[in-house]
């Protein structure tokens, strides 16, 4: 019996870590996507989208500049988050005043197009991009698990990057401007504070959240038009289950359904896919609020 | 925050089926001409089986048209696609306006075994023809054969034996699949799983994966290689199989040499998305590979540029010979006739000879099976390689009466209209 339970850990141990990985992925996109929607209430279709551009970018800044990993780590997430700028700027800025179904419809269209023109471009079986070699040095191997330095570096940005963002908008000034304006914006403008501008701004650092995810996730998957789609619906359900706009629930329940669905590729494969939904469903019915969001 | 939940859930159901509108199918004017074969070509047009299906297919048939010189008989054709985003929901209401609106005679390619096994069931329940390239399982001349399918490139069966009896020679006796949780996945893992058996193998295990969407591979790899099997057979296709590779050699799955990965299914343009220095040493099957032989060569350079600047797949290449056969049949038997009835059309093809530049001579079978050689293929070195889409050497040929699974195992009774 004791046999039985510690030959199910040995199996279970690799597939938390693994978990983990997904999780890190699931985390850093409904982060961008909680801040966004905390700010702009507008709903980002166009998240997985953007984080297919990061991985892109990435790949073109190697391919034709032949700047490598580190300089797309931080060239990607700025050009992107321009991009992002831009976006805002000329489109979704002009709906604000609408129902959300407009913004959410806006983005997913973007999506949509943004998907089309990369498609057109590169077709749909994906490009490479090599895991730079220094993180050989991370490689970890306990018997027959082997674990890539790669992904225990991914974990470990993922981490930190969540944990500043969290601080910055909980801790420094910029962040309490941030928090007010989502709460009263009218309010705030009157204390002449450049709300619109501020708007904007989050827009593009949410999106540039989203680009640097899709850099972490280029050595990983294939570099391909449909891998933000991929992973959007599942970033989705996360947001909802942490609850709307609440930056800790996103981040907790992200990397928490990592888990779950790391263990669940073990013992049910079939509904690895399915987990987060059913979730989504059960917190739906009891905490209709989610995890972490207030009533 | 005045935007709630209801308002999430409810824009998120409108998105989820904005794509399904999409896919709304092109809706040619009705016009009646007698004299006029229309041909539909279904696939995926946006995910991961776009690149050796999708518009590249469409193409295939344009040049087979124009090839037939069907037109200098004074036969009009009109050739549309349609995206079926891999689901059968979607395929089977694409092809059910197309044959009762739009006129359709003809559906072409339909990769993705289950939107083809609802393409199959409603082109046979309205007499029409269907040509199916893309799709694999071996049911489509098996249990679901019909009168009015021909299944031209290739089948999981020929898969099975092929690439399953090279592995197994090399001494792969011990298997575990990881296998894409649809029609195609488990019709490509039983077939190998007899196939392994009756050679005297085992299979130690499996793991299905949620198709489509599963991008991380790795805690599958880690199941399979935990199970100690000497093959993990990789029964999936395009984008799961480009994943899975990849994800293998990130964690090392075959260090050691005591494991081999099989990729049961790979198609050229997957070898170049993985690109030769993860992809080396891969041993594959198919029945068309670009670079074959003079008329191969000849062939893709006639196909001329395809979309996502690939070499033509042996699916495409497939939907390329099954319509330029068809196109024979018409010619042989009057626009009228092939019109009229589908199961008459395909009979006609099946009483003639084929012959192209993808697939040489061939024939087919009662059951609708294509016949012709299936090539067993290593994927080269870096070094070996004298440029780009020069992938594959070649291992082996099963020859065309001995490459598909025999018609009296196919359990095929064949409804006669």
């Amino acid at each position: 019996m004791i046999e039985t339970i510690l030959f199910e850990l040995e199996l279970a141990l690799p597939q938390v870590v693994l978990g983990l990985v997904n999780g890190a992925f699931y985390a850093l996109l409904s982060l961008g996507l909680a801040i966004i929607f905390g700010m702009l209430n507008v709903i980002n279709f166009s998240h997985g989208a953007q984080f297919m551009m990061g991985a892109f970018v990435a790949w073109m800044l190697l391919n034709w500049l032949g700047i490598g990993y580190w300089g797309a780590l931080v060239l990607a997430p700025l050009l992107v988050g321009a991009f992002g700028i831009v976006i805002e700027k000329t489109m979704i800025s002009r709906l604000y005043k609408l129902d959300h179904l407009y913004g959410l419809l806006l983005t997913f269209g973007c999506a949509l197009v943004i998907e089309g023109v990369f498609r057109n471009e590169f077709g749909s079986s994906g490009l490479r991009y090599a895991t730079p070699p220094e993180f050989k040095l991370l490689d970890l191997e306990f018997g027959d698990f082997f674990l890539p330095g790669y992904r225990v570096w991914v974990v470990m940005v993922a981490l930190v990057t969540c944990l500043g963002t969290w601080l910055v908008i909980e801790k420094t000034k910029i962040g309490s401007y941030l928090r007010a304006a989502t709460e009263k914006p009218q309010l705030v403008q009157a204390f002449g504070i450049n709300v619109p501008r501020m708007m904007t701004l989050t827009y593009g650092a949410g999106v540039a959240l989203a680009a640097f995810a899709g850099v972490l996730a280029a050595p990983i998957y294939s570099v391909h038009p449909g891998m933000g789609a991929n992973f959007i619906i599942t970033v989705f359900a996360v947001v909802v289950i942490g609850g709307m706009g609440s930056i800790l629930g996103a981040v907790v329940t992200g990397f928490m359904l990592g888990l779950v669905q790391g263990v669940t590729d073990v013992f049910w494969s079939e509904a690895s896919a399915t987990v987060v939904f059913v979730i989504m469903a059960i917190v739906l019915l009891t905490r209709p609020a989610g995890l972490f969001g207030r009533a | 925050m005045s935007l709630d939940r209801r308002t999430l859930i409810k824009g998120a159901a409108v998105a989820s089926l904005l794509p399904a509108l999409g896919a709304a199918p092109f809706r040619s004017a009705r016009a009646q001409a007698a004299n006029t074969i229309r041909i539909g070509v279904l696939n995926d047009q946006s995910g991961l089986y776009r690149d050796l299906s999708g518009p590249g297919s469409t193409q295939a048939v344009r040049l087979a048209v124009q090839e037939s010189g069907i037109a200098q008989r004074g036969v009009t054709v009109e050739v549309v696609q349609a995206d079926h985003q891999n689901r059968p929901d979607v395929g089977s209401t694409v092809v059910r306006q197309w044959i009762d609106r739009d006129g359709i005679d003809v559906v072409v390619d339909v990769p993705t075994s289950s939107v083809a096994l609802a393409v199959n069931t409603l082109v046979r329940e309205r007499n029409k023809v269907y040509l199916n390239s893309g799709a694999a399982t071996s049911d489509l001349t098996g249990s679901a054969c019909s009168p009015n399918t021909i299944h031209w490139t290739y089948d999981t069966w020929m898969l099975a034996q092929s690439t399953g009896g090279a592995m197994v020679r090399a001494g792969g006796k011990s298997w575990f699949f990881i296998t894409a949780d649809y029609a195609f996945g488990h019709a490509l893992e039983r077939d190998t799983s007899n196939f392994v058996r009756s050679q005297g193998g085992e299979i130690l295990g499996a793991v299905r994966t949620p198709f489509p969407g599963t991008t991380d591979f790795s805690s599958f790899l880690q199941q399979a290689q935990r199970s100690r099997a000497q093959v993990i057979g990789l029964a999936n296709a395009g984008g799961d199989t480009i994943n899975s590779i990849k994800q293998a050699s990130e964690f090392r799955i075959t260090r050691g040499g005591r494991t081999k990965l099989a990729g049961l299914l790979v198609f050229v343009t997957d070898v170049h998305a993985l690109g030769l220095e993860v992809a080396q040493g891969l041993v594959l099957s198919e029945t068309f590979y670009w670079d074959l032989n003079d008329k191969t060569r000849a062939l893709t350079q006639r196909l001329g540029a395809m979309p996502g600047g690939v070499r033509p797949s042996m699916v495409q290449a497939g939907c390329y010979a099954s319509v330029l056969h068809y196109m024979k049949a018409v010619g042989d038997m009057g626009v009228a006739a092939a019109k009229a009835s589908g199961i008459e059309a395909v009979t006609r093809m099946k009483a003639m000879p084929t012959s192209d530049d993808a697939f040489g001579e061939g024939t087919i079978r009662a059951d609708g099976r294509k016949l012709h050689p299936c090539y067993l293929f290593e994927v080269k070195q870096p070094s070996e390689s004298s440029g780009a889409w020069d992938y594959y050497k070649l291992l082996g040929t099963t020859d065309a009466a001995n490459a598909f699974r025999p018609i009296t195992d196919g359990a095929c009774t064949m409804p006669r209209a």
